[in-house]
């Protein structure tokens, strides 16, 4: 399998090449390397996993293999830094995942971004991104994986901040940067103490059958909680701060900012699952040595699927909507994970949560390109300029409904298998933890298909064109929505196609938490219960929403309260804030600035006015006049005897 | 006797021309005071029995360096025009310090310079020998600042060429 | 008249050599500060110069008569100084075709 090391070595060159060559290449000619050399990675990932699943089983169990690998730096005979690819049921699943999704963003940015200013630098840069998320799924240890992890931030920063022109694109990119980064630091902070008592950093070790190399932490404490939780613990903060989880979630929304493509590549399939990623592979350390911090995981995952979910739905820009959508479909995979168990039956979370991570991939990106699909018809990314689009875009229409049927969790669609095993892991787990996630499923059917109908159906939109006059025409309001060119609508049908049958995917004898078969069996109760549910959500949904009411502006004047705080997202942007400029700007980073300004900037200065006076002062010493300068030289050398002479 | 009378002819000699040199008011007349002056220093060495070294003295700076002044001098000044005068001060405060300077060396020499008067035979120097001791790289032999010195001189004479052409 | 006579009866101290490049030195120094002319200048130069030769060779023939260190500086001191007139007549020659004149006093434009 040595051939893995293409996966990674294609994009890179393909973003330094991109990169250096810049406007050298006209645009088409840019993307379409770009996008030729993600389908032939694509084709590679493929094969990978062909050979994986096909080659690689043991006794019934997938053997964890490593292609390639060197050591990169090495301090001390300890601590050394290794580079490889490491290749086993998830990374293999995450690098279909990445390139699938990758081509298809790729493929759809032909069209959608045609005529962009830096559209070569636009694919370079998806380039590099592809490039940090396939090392880091790929990586054989938690540095390393760090390493890619910071890769992913940066490129993501790029992405975000395309636009650099806007305000807004600039302020977003820093945002999710500066928070992501935050984040890592804990991660750091976590890979260290966990390496300093494990002294490993390899993931074969760190998971492997024999755990005695977690005996040296084992006793040590702080306030309260072993070392290796804190360490856990802190490298769950990592993965939060990219997955979005509450209270680190406030950087999606806003990275809506990028350009639509890179909404659905990086901050719904790829990026944001890193994190779930993260502790999927750290999973028999969690399971075994932290069982408490897992634990922690469910509980902070259920929450932020309520609050994104709750918030989803009253936001009224349609990216804004799947942003929060999800974050709660990423926290269901971290409950589902931290609901799972690791043997057998047992390990039911696990394994729903790789499946719900592989088809949640899929058919959010689904979603991403055709809200990109629409925003690219009407210009607006505001629910009140769409409506009745059902008539001019018959394909984005089928694909986005398909799309939504899918998260709601109707079967046969994809999202109902890997959401019914969730929900079973949940209910085996506590039945508060079920229902919760019941009803955060419902919240889910029901804002799903809100927007589905707000863009859709409702008012027509040429009756709302009209009303809103020519005032708009210079948006680009005045002509009738069109659907899609070629290279947008293959990528949408494409992923329908997937996202209708990948439900039916033996997904468990492929993925489990020890490499062992898993069969999935379908918990009746809980998927008759959730798909009585998912269609409760959407008839009310229906009725709200598809034709022109009143009954949402009723609803919203009678919970005004909950209605306002959701709209602005339960104000966490506003308590960041104030945490940030109040209480760290005031209290910490003004004394030290102060400081900065007038006592150390001010003795640098000094200096240097010191240095100035005394120049300007002995200036006319540099008279020019030579003979000026040999009484200089003569009384130095009489004085200079003088004094040997004296002493 | 005769040693101790030349002595001081050329002592009144380098010591009268030398102040001449320096105070004349016409520029060419000052390069003829240096040139006897030279030639008393030339006269000093063939006292103290450097033949070779009197011949050197005669033929470069006699020879060829006061040449090349007076050369640059008709260059430079018109025949028999005056140097300006310089202001009086400036003369006044030169002569104090150059007297200061001269109190001052002469008194280091007056006290600390062992009063040596005994000039002892040394036989004539060959220029064989002197030859000998330019070409070799022992102990007392000169090649290197020999060589240094030719490969100076040729840099000065490109040099010179460089900066004193027509552009 | 005894004074006089005392002068040339003995041999010439060495301090009657240094007595007289010490004058023809600070007679160097004295034109060296007062002139304005850049050939004056350099006439100054000579003069220094020779009083230090007359030091080297004076000091070799009493103290040593036997060695030829002092013998080689003069030497090459009288060749350095040939070296040293000939760039600085060049200059100065093309000083005077730029700026028609030979004043130091006028030539401090390089001091920026």
């Amino acid at each position: 399998m040595q051939y893995t090391i293409l996966i990674l070595v294609l994009p890179l060159l393909s973003f330094i090449f991109l990169g250096l060559m810049d406007s050298k290449f006209k645009p088409k000619t840019a993307g379409l390397i770009g996008t030729i050399v993600l389908g032939i990675i694509t084709a590679l990932s493929y094969y990978t996993a062909f050979e994986y699943f096909t080659m690689y089983k043991v006794e019934g169990v997938y053997q964890k293999v490593i292609p390639f690998e060197m050591e990169w730096l090495r301090f001390t005979d300890l601590l050394s830094i290794k580079l490889g690819i490491l290749i086993d049921a998830i990374s293999v699943m995450m690098l279909v995942v990445i390139s699938t999704v990758s081509f298809m963003v790729n493929l759809y940015s032909l069209s959608y971004m045609d005529g962009e200013k830096g559209f070569q630098r636009y694919y370079a840069f998806l380039s590099l991104f592809t490039f940090s998320m396939l090392g880091l799924v790929v990586a054989t240890n938690i540095f390393q994986m760090y390493i890619f992890w910071e890769l992913v931030g940066v490129s993501s920063f790029l992405l975000i901040g395309f636009y650099y022109s806007k305000p807004s694109a600039v302020a977003a990119a820093k945002k999710a940067f500066i928070v992501t980064r935050f984040a890592d630091m804990f991660f750091l902070i976590g890979i260290l103490v966990l390496s300093f008592y494990t002294k490993t950093f390899d993931f074969g070790v760190l998971t492997g059958e024999n755990p005695i190399v977690f005996a040296a932490g084992a006793g040590a404490t702080f306030m309260g909680f072993s070392v290796l939780s804190w360490a856990m613990a802190l490298i769950f903060i990592g993965g939060a701060g990219k997955s979005a989880m509450f209270p680190l979630q406030i950087w999606l929304p806003d990275a809506m900012e990028g350009p639509t493509p890179v909404s659905a590549l990086i901050h719904a399939a790829t990026m944001v699952v890193a994190g779930v990623f993260l502790v999927a592979r750290l999973f028999p350390v969690y399971y075994f040595q932290t069982p408490e911090v897992l634990h922690g995981i469910a509980y902070v995952g259920a929450f932020t699927a309520l609050f994104a979910a709750v918030i989803a739905c009253v936001q009224t820009d349609i990216k804004r909507v799947l942003a929060f959508s999800t974050i709660s479909q990423i926290a269901f995979m971290m409950v589902a994970l931290g609901v799972s168990g690791y043997e057998g039956h047992e390990g039911t979370g696990y394994m729903a949560s790789m499946f719900h991570l592989f088809t949640h991939a899929m058919f959010k990106a689904l979603l991403f390109l055709g809200a990109g699909s629409v925003i690219h018809a009407v210009h607006s990314n505001e629910m009140k300029d769409m409506g009745g689009l059902r008539k001019y875009m018959p394909i984005t229409n089928w694909t986005f409904l398909i799309a939504c049927l899918a998260i709601a969790g109707i079967p046969p669609f994809s999202g109902f298998f890997s959401k019914d095993e969730i929900l079973a892991a949940s209910f085996e787990f506590s039945p508060l933890i079920g229902w919760l996630m019941t009803f955060i499923a419902a919240l889910t059917a029901f804002y799903m298909f809100r927007l589905y109908y707000n863009i859709f159906w409702g008012k027509d939109y040429a009756v709302k064109a009209a009303a809103h006059g020519h005032g708009h025409d210079d948006h680009g309001h005045g002509h009738t929505p069109h659907e899609s060119p070629f290279a947008m609508a293959f990528p949408l049908v494409f992923l329908a196609a997937v996202t209708c049958v990948a439900g039916f995917i033996p997904f468990g004898e492929f993925v489990s938490a020890t490499g062992a078969d898993y069969h999935i069996h379908i918990d009746m109760k809980v998927a008759i219960t959730s798909v009585v549910v998912a269609l409760i959500s959407i008839s009310v949904a229906t009725i709200m929403y598809r034709k022109p009411s009143t009954t949402p502006d009723k609803l919203a004047a009678s919970f005004s309260g909950l209605f306002k705080a959701a709209s602005n997202r339960f104000y966490i942007d506003e308590v960041y804030l104030f945490i940030t400029r109040k209480i760290v700007f005031n209290s910490i980073s003004r004394p030290i600035a102060w400081f900065d300004r007038h006592v150390i900037d001010a003795t640098m200065d000094g200096f240097a006015n010191t240095t100035q006076w005394v120049s300007i002062r002995i200036k006319s010493f540099q008279s020019g006049q030579i003979q000026q300068y040999a009484y200089v030289f003569l009384f130095g050398t009489l004085l200079i005897a003088a004094l040997i002479l004296i002493f | 006797m005769a040693q101790q009378i030349i002595f001081y002819v050329l002592a009144v000699i380098i010591t009268v021309f030398s102040i001449l040199a320096v105070t004349s008011k016409q520029i060419i007349r000052s390069a003829t005071y240096l040139l006897f002056v030279l030639l008393g220093t030339a006269g000093l060495y063939l006292l103290l029995g450097y033949n070779y070294l009197f011949a050197v003295q005669i033929a470069v700076y006699a020879g060829g360096i006061m040449v090349l002044f007076i050369f640059a001098i008709l260059l430079t000044n018109k025949p028999g025009e005056n140097v300006k005068t310089e202001l009086p001060i400036r003369r006044i405060v030169a002569g104090l310090t150059s007297l200061a300077g001269l109190a001052f060396c002469g008194h280091i020499i007056y006290w600390n310079v062992k009063k040596i008067s005994v000039l002892t035979e040394m036989a004539d120097i060959t220029p064989q020998q002197l030859g000998r001791m330019m070409m070799g790289t022992d102990k007392y032999q000169y090649l290197l600042p020999f060589e240094m010195i030719s490969i100076l001189l040729l840099a000065c004479i490109v040099g010179a060429i460089m900066v004193a052409r027509k552009r | 008249m005894e004074f006089l006579t005392s002068f040339f009866s003995g041999p010439v101290p060495v301090e009657a050599y240094l007595a007289v490049s010490l004058i023809m030195f600070f007679a160097g120094v004295y034109g060296f500060l007062t002139r304005k002319s850049m050939l004056m200048i350099l006439v100054s130069i000579e003069l220094m110069l020779n009083a230090a030769d007359i030091n080297f060779v004076a000091f070799n023939r009493y103290l040593y008569p036997g060695q030829f260190e002092g013998f080689y500086f003069t030497l090459f001191t009288i060749a350095i100084a040939a070296c040293e007139t000939a760039v600085a007549i060049a200059i100065i020659i093309n000083i005077y075709r730029n700026l028609t004149s030979v004043e130091v006093g006028n030539l401090d434009q390089m001091k920026e």
